[in-house]
């Protein structure tokens, strides 16, 4: 699926100092019932975001107008549970281009990639850094660099550099994704498909 | 000197069809397990690049995860889910996959049905759309959940792409105390490593206790291996898998047999092979377990009482928001809480053995009556077998009532789901925030942990029902 190019993004960014937030606060089962990629950023955090009779609950911080961005910051263990790929894409769809944490689960971390959300790993004191650099001023600028494979609080000017294997990196800067690529080798799929014992 | 190698190794290496530098491995994939939730999308992917499946011989399709456990045989209410259903049919027709809907005989939970019919073979790459598939990791297979884009991919090039794990070994030592299951060992594992801590890893599972357990029990085991984070679980296949296996609709006959039996005989861990971590417990000390907040991880021996956030190496307020959504303060005992549903089914427990354990418990006992309960087969054979074995009049005469095949109130995306604030004990593999329902509360337990509950109301140990069991009869 073409997402959008990641280069460079300078943005502030929404805090969410949680941890083990799994994928079912992200996107909770009962909206996976679409046939097709559209709006699930509506329900992204659903039910920290709204009350049951749907009404927004103030205190979380998608509703609170302080916070605004295209980064998103949460606590460790990022993404725990199911291998939805509708979160990542509520999260890309709401608008956020970037997650940054001290952990990632797995999955949701490979599916991020898939669909052009990049997942940022820092140190948990980088992270740290971070919440108090926002909570200090809600509209503090970070700056992620995918080239450079860097992150920077643009107020302190303190970086921290981040992993990523250099072939996802290529995908996310040209919006490749892997279909092309496996459909390019098709033939030695094809050819070693015929050796398999199973 | 020949290298050494993990089982783990042996299955990954022999279905690397390319490694890209600095990048991931590309895995071909033997089986491909579809349902109607993550799908839909990736036939949307298919169509818009105008590409076939690749192998519809190796792929299977079920439908499990929004559908209704009671009247099956009427159209579905939700007209989402409908249109979900409709859409898995029409795709497996047009693509000439293997469809197992609603009301067809092989119908169930797609890690259900996989090892029932077997597709799920020793030494076999297996993917699906739920990130449980690492229940087949059971039978020595690299089994593990996806994304809808690689379930895309899984179609259109048989293949996926994905940097190797690093390895994990984790011995269970000793024998399992009366009463406690293969449930209590895995809810165990996870309290001790959390929910992260076998993140990055794909876990074999070793020792006297995986040897002696039943390939049902193998499963429940490597189905929660995504619970501590793991990528997948599994264990090297022995008599007891091939055992198993064998005789089933799509597995090996004749010669084929004898030559795929060649290949399963070379699946184990070699002497000295190294694993990036190696952990070892002793699981005579295991008890069974419950979870008291609301991630897997938060588990504990059922006698024991809820710990203080200080007593923890860090994310004192996460600790706090969990209990507070839950209800318990720290230092409370889980036994005596009432409770309102009990749930018995899903993937990680929905196979004949956690029926046969469950009536094991109510038989000759009456169901409590602040409680609801869902008993729901894993498939439609879990569900023969449960009346052919009689277990279904024990469970009648207890005052229960057996529903249709399903995911049911593991997710909560069909009609299954525990009110707000309500306290469910469930077999079932995930106590997240609403999983069950918005605003529902889970304990994750055994099958006889969900039976003594179901009984008595309230959280209760199961041994203590288990001796008096024993002394009347
Ligand atoms: S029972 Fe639960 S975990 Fe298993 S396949 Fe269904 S939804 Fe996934």
């Amino acid at each position: 699926m073409a997402y959008d190019k990641f280069t460079t993004l300078k943005s502030s960014a929404v805090p969410l100092p949680i941890e083990n937030v799994d994928t079912d606060q992200i996107i909770p089962a009962r909206f996976l019932k679409a046939t097709e990629r559209k709006g699930f950023g509506d329900n992204l955090f659903r039910d920290w975001r709204y009350n049951q009779d749907n009404t927004p609950k103030e205190d979380f911080v998608l509703n609170d107008s302080k916070y605004s961005g295209k980064i998103l910051v949460g606590g460790k263990n990022f993404g725990s549970g199911s291998s939805r790929e509708h979160a990542a894409w509520a999260v890309y769809d709401y608008g956020f281009r970037c997650v940054i944490s001290s952990f990632f689960a797995d999955i949701f971390r490979g599916n991020c990639l898939n669909v052009g959300v990049l997942p940022v790993q820092v140190s948990p004191a980088f992270l740290e850094k971070i919440f108090a650099e926002i909570e200090k001023d809600p509209k503090t600028a970070f700056e992620v660099d995918l080239k450079a494979q860097t992150v920077t609080i643009l107020a302190t000017g303190e970086s921290e550099s981040f992993d990523i294997n250099a072939y996802k990196k290529d995908n996310m800067t040209n919006g490749f994704d892997d279909i092309d690529y496996l459909l390019n080798i098709k033939d030695r799929i094809q050819e070693f498909a015929k050796s398999t014992p199973l | 000197m020949s290298v050494k190698k993990t089982l783990f190794d042996k299955v990954w290496d022999s279905h690397v069809v390319h490694q890209i530098e600095n990048g991931p491995d590309v895995l071909f994939i033997d089986r491909h397990m579809v349902h109607e939730v993550t799908s839909p999308v990736a036939f949307l992917g298919l169509k818009s690049r105008n590409i076939r499946v690749m192998h519809p011989e190796k792929t299977f399709a079920t439908a499990d995860h929004n559908t209704p456990t009671i009247n099956q045989h009427l159209p579905v209410e939700d007209p989402l889910s409908a249109n979900q259903l409709k859409m898995l049919e029409e795709n497996a027709n047009e693509y000439g996959i293997s469809y197992w809907g609603l009301g067809h005989e092989k119908n169930g939970i797609v890690h259900v049905v996989g090892p029932e019919y077997g597709i799920t073979q020793p030494g076999a790459t297996i993917v699906c759309g739920d990130s449980h598939t690492s229940t087949h990791g059971a039978f020595g297979a690299i089994a593990f959940g996806i994304g809808t884009s690689e379930v895309e991919m899984v179609l259109a090039t048989q293949c996926i792409m994905q940097p190797k794990p690093k390895s994990m070994r984790i011995n269970i030592t000793g024998e399992l105390q009366y009463g406690v299951t293969p449930k209590d060992v895995a809810l165990f594992i996870i309290s001790q490593l959390s929910t992260s801590g076998a993140t990055g890893y794909f876990v074999e599972y070793a020792g006297d206790v995986f040897k002696q357990m039943t390939m049902e029990g193998r499963m429940t085991v490597c189905n929660l291996s995504i619970e501590m984070g793991a990528r997948g679980g599994m264990i090297a296949p022995d008599e007891t898998t091939f055992h198993y296996v064998k005789g089933r609709e799509f597995t090996p006959k004749g010669a084929a047999w004898d030559k795929a039996m060649d290949y399963w005989q070379t699946l184990y861990t070699d002497e000295g092979a190294t694993f990036d971590k190696e952990l070892t417990f002793d699981g005579s000390l295991i008890e069974p377990m419950i979870t008291y907040g609301t991630n897997p991880g938060m588990g504990m021996g059922i006698s024991k009482d809820i710990p203080n956030a200080s007593s923890l190496s860090g994310g004192a307020s996460s600790y706090k928001k969990s209990l507070q959504y839950m209800q318990f303060d720290e230092g409370d005992s889980m036994i005596g809480k009432p409770i309102d549903f009990v749930f018995l089914g899903s993937c990680t427990n929905g196979r004949i053995e956690d029926f046969r354990a469950f009536a094991s418990i109510i038989k000759g006992r009456k169901k409590a009556d602040n409680v609801t309960a869902w008993l729901v087969p894993g498939s439609h054979k879990v569900e023969d077998a449960i009346k052919e074995e009689g277990i279904l009049d024990i469970l009648t005469e207890a005052g229960f009532e057996l529903r249709e095949p399903g995911c049911s109130a593991c997710l909560a995306m069909n009609d299954d789901k525990v009110p707000a604030g309500k306290l469910a004990v469930s077999t079932s593999n995930r106590n997240f925030e609403g999983r069950q329902g918005p605003g529902s509360r889970t304990l994750l337990a055994s099958p006889l942990v969900a039976a003594a509950a179901a009984v008595t109301g309230k959280v209760t140990d199961p041994r203590t029902l288990m001796e008096e069991t024993v002394a009347t009869s």
